[in-house]
């Protein structure tokens, strides 16, 4: 990792509000994080089964103030001991990013320090490097989450190559939609992880879209299998169709990603995202890992899912790569990664 | 009402193909059926017809997906997240379908009611065999139904 030349260390306020999560988050050099805060609203999604665009962006109004101050707290710093400002700008939901972005811009107008743009899924690659400070490129990525399913090459900082991506659903709301129809309940990861541990695995043969074709993924074949197969077997067990729905779509991501990492001469794997918390992606990455003989990035659970800490991170290498952003910037509803 | 049977996945992409010829901007179509019906393959053989070469995702989480570089810009919107009526309004989807853009809007029958009362319903049904579906085609108002008869005979080789 590139050392700050200046002794001061850089503090970067990070601000995240593109879909389910209020969170504001201070890191130091991109790197050491001195508070991460996320004030969850799945409680309140639960109800209606997804995100309510409208629901969330409220929601953020109210609690961005009193997420911000704590993170302030947490850290022991106020508005002079922060450098920049830094906000999901997308993508996401509109509504939703435009609460953090207005108050990212405010608070740098106030303290007089740069407003970082920062888009959502550069800010997942840098989880991994919040937790392993001597993490270095060249790496490959898996990023799984509700909305994105990528397989990236990452070379440097700020430096990605896209290698493939899903060509219909996402990993994650496979998952959900799964978890929906099976009656599991929302957020459809967890529930399915869950039921899943008392399931065999093995019971149903579900396909394996796409295994040896290139770096893209499908999963909604899959997603129409587990209900085809359950529209016949309504005897089945639950556990045994969630376990077997789980194993095949685990089963394509670590082939995948193992063949990527071969293929790219990377030095090691990180996940990223929501679903880089799904107990058997992490058990199974590790194991090809070490088969492999490559190192194996697993952030912590709550690095996975949306927090600010990774928004300030990504921050502090935008700005020191491209400096500020206009406080003309506004919201990226379809953000895609930049690469270069 | 115009209906057809879909062989496949293919199938089902092929047929949505032979209707975006009769897409003109300012056209909704609404999609309904259930998880696995294949509204996503629908609109991915929308789409491709339609001149677009990027990968045509499932717009669940992220509401909407906009592809501007086609024959006639589409928007795909899901609303299955969507449960009370309110927030298809807060989300700006009666403004949206406005901007000369052909609008696909998967789970589109449940938010009928505050759409213009000028769209084409299709609604994908699970057949016999695992990967057979029966399309329903249905015109609500004068644009459609004028080309309802033209359609009819283009999609002829999958009308049953």
């Amino acid at each position: 990792m590139v050392t700050d030349e200046r002794a001061e260390p850089t503090v970067v306020l990070g601000i995240e509000t593109s879909c389910d999560e209020t969170a504001a988050a201070v890191v130091a050099n991109g790197a050491a994080v001195m508070s991460s805060v996320v004030s969850s609203q799945v409680d309140l999604h639960a109800r209606f089964g997804g995100v309510v665009p409208e629901i969330a962006s409220r929601a953020h109004v109210e609690l961005l103030t009193p997420v911000v101050a704590e993170a302030l707290v947490e850290a022991g710093i106020d508005g002079d001991g922060v450098d920049a400002v830094a906000a999901t700008i997308g993508p996401g939901l509109v509504g939703s990013l435009l609460v953090g972005i207005s108050a990212a811009k405010a608070l740098s107008l106030v303290w007089g320090v740069p407003f970082v743009g920062v888009n959502h899924l550069e800010a997942h690659l840098y989880a991994s490097f919040l937790e392993e400070p001597d993490l270095e490129p060249p790496l490959v990525v898996l990023l799984v989450s509700g909305g994105h399913t990528l397989l990236i090459a990452m070379e440097g900082h700020a430096r990605y190559r896209l290698l493939g991506t899903t060509v219909d659903d996402a990993a994650g709301e496979a998952f959900d939609k799964v978890a929906r129809f099976l009656g599991l309940g929302y957020p459809g990861g967890p529930a399915v992880d869950r039921v899943a541990m008392e399931g065999d695995p093995a019971a149903v043969d579900f396909p394996r879209a796409m295994l040896d074709d290139g770096f893209d993924f499908s999963f909604s074949g899959l997603k129409t299998a587990v209900i085809n197969h359950v529209r016949k077997h309504p005897g089945l067990a639950t556990a045994d169709v969630a376990a077997s729905f789980q194993r095949a779509v685990v089963d394509v991501l670590v082939h995948k990603a193992r063949r990527a990492v071969r293929e790219t001469g990377a030095r090691g794997l990180c996940l990223a995202g929501g679903v880089a918390a799904n107990s058997l992606l992490r058990e199974r990455a590790l194991d090809a890992a070490m088969e492999d003989g490559i190192r194996c990035y697993l952030p912590s659970r709550s690095m996975c899912t949306d927090n600010a800490a990774m928004v300030a991170a990504a921050g502090y290498w935008r700005l020191r790569s491209d400096g500020p952003s206009s406080l003309a910037l506004g919201a990226a509803p379809n953000l895609r990664l930049a690469l270069g | 009402m115009i209906r057809a049977h879909s062989k496949s996945v293919d199938d089902t992409r092929a047929l949505a193909g032979e209707l975006a010829m009769f897409a003109k901007p300012g056209d909704v179509i609404l999609l309904s059926g259930d998880l696995g019906a294949g509204k996503t393959a629908f609109a991915q053989g929308f789409g491709r017809a339609l001149g677009i070469d990027e990968p045509i995702t499932s717009p669940t989480f992220t509401l909407m997906r906009q592809y501007d570089d086609a024959r006639v810009p589409l928007l795909h919107v899901d609303v299955y997240r969507l449960d009370r009526m309110q927030e298809v309004v807060e989300l700006g989807l009666p403004e949206m379908l406005d901007a000369g853009m052909v609008a696909l809007v998967e789970w589109g029958d449940v938010v009928a009611p505050v759409l213009p009362a000028d769209f084409l319903h299709v609604d994908l049904d699970f057949g016999d065999g695992d990967d057979e579906r029966a399309v329903r085609l249905r015109s609500v108002g004068a644009s459609w139904s004028a080309r309802m008869n033209a359609i009819g005979r283009a999609l002829e080789r999958w009308t049953v």
